[in-house]
């Protein structure tokens, strides 16, 4: 099960900035001997358009902590960002600009 | 000449303990930016508000000091004396009444894993991050007023200086004297109010080296077992008494917790 994500996005100077928490365990193939689970893909998508696509590995810490700078945007503007993990476990936040 | 070179070296001198300072600060500053404290705060009111035990009550009820369901402002009251129970409690004891009085729990039950891990972190810790989430901004202000509250800060007080265990530590072993660490970890003298401000600020907090959050009663917890004494029942006078007197030390200080910890 995948735990709380939380988001916020402010417009400062004509840049939004983004930062995004999420709960995952980001366990590394030594830690758990063989078994690693960790998030692989994150998503960032702007009124449903994608504007970054990540590739990510075993080396972020545990619940991690992504911070974005976007150029441009409004206020009011519909920020997602998504996740996906090794185990095909998914989960997504979504907030508007302020 | 001799002055010169002696005004020189003290200048160095000064001059490495200053940039050994805004190393600690550094580090500091960093980790708090990048802290998940947020998630646990956010999975403590799910369970805050999750009916549970034999009567299947939520905690919602629960009176913290400012009144049934009142959260904001509550932590930074806290230790205080509840009238119900004839005693001083901190936030911890009394999320532990509730979960006895208003959810018909056993302690043994309720306290069967107080204090979690990186994996599965425990019921406790995650409702101390929401009940103390909710009073930031707010300046801390314990009870000091009730005579049992007075003598709950009296026995914290005497408590800090007690000498006990296998080593003979009391507390001023490690925090009575200034510029004393472990590792990445200053340990400030919690007796003067400059140095128990910051940091009675910012408990519970998230601890990065072991992705864990921790709360006070585990902290007080982990300072005795640190001096090899056995540890205090959760909820105790002792560990209250402790709080107390550490909490009246920082009042006044703004609340601006949960914090994030090396």
């Amino acid at each position: 099960m995948a735990g709380p994500m939380k988001m916020r996005a402010t417009l400062t100077g004509g840049y939004t900035d983004v930062r995004v928490l999420m709960s995952h365990p980001m366990a590394t193939e030594q830690q758990t001997k063989g078994k690693p689970h960790f998030i692989q893909n994150l998503t960032v998508k702007v009124n449903g358009k994608t504007v970054i696509e990540g590739e990510i590995s075993q080396a972020v810490s545990r619940n991690p902590v992504f911070s974005f700078r976007l150029k441009g945007g409004t206020k009011g503007d519909k920020i997602e960002v998504s996740w996906l993990d090794n185990k095909g476990d998914t989960n997504k936040t979504e907030t508007a600009v302020a | 000449m001799r002055a010169i070179a002696f005004s020189a070296v003290l200048a160095l001198a000064l001059g490495s303990a200053h940039a050994q300072q805004s190393q600690f600060a550094d580090y500091q500053k960093k980790t708090a930016e990048a802290s998940p404290v947020e998630l646990f705060e956010l999975v403590g009111e799910d369970l805050w508000k999750k009916k549970q035990g034999p009567k299947s009550a939520s905690l919602e009820q629960c009176d913290l000091g400012k009144g049934p369901g009142v959260l904001k402002g509550a932590y930074a009251a806290l230790p205080r004396y509840f009238k119900d129970v004839d005693q001083v409690m901190d936030t911890e004891s009394r999320i532990l009444h509730c979960m006895m009085t208003l959810q018909g729990r056993s302690r043994e039950e309720a306290l069967k894993r107080p204090f979690g891990n990186a994996n599965q972190p425990s019921e406790m810790e995650y409702l101390s991050a929401y009940v103390a989430g909710q009073s930031r901004g707010f300046k801390l202000n314990p009870g000091t007023r009730h005579p049992k509250e007075k003598t709950s800060y009296e026995l914290g007080k005497k408590l800090f200086t007690v000498r006990t265990g296998l080593w003979d530590f009391s507390c001023t072993s490690c925090h009575g004297t200034e510029g004393k660490r472990i590792r990445m970890s200053e340990l400030p003298v919690l007796s003067d109010p400059k140095a128990a401000r910051p940091l009675m600020a910012t408990w519970p907090a998230y601890r990065v080296s072991n992705s864990t959050f921790k709360t006070m009663q585990w902290r007080i917890n982990n300072c005795y077992r640190q001096m090899r004494t056995p540890e205090p029942v959760f909820g105790s006078e002792t560990v209250n008494a402790m709080n107390m007197y550490l909490t009246v030390t920082a009042k006044g200080a703004v609340y601006r917790g949960p914090g994030t910890k090396r």
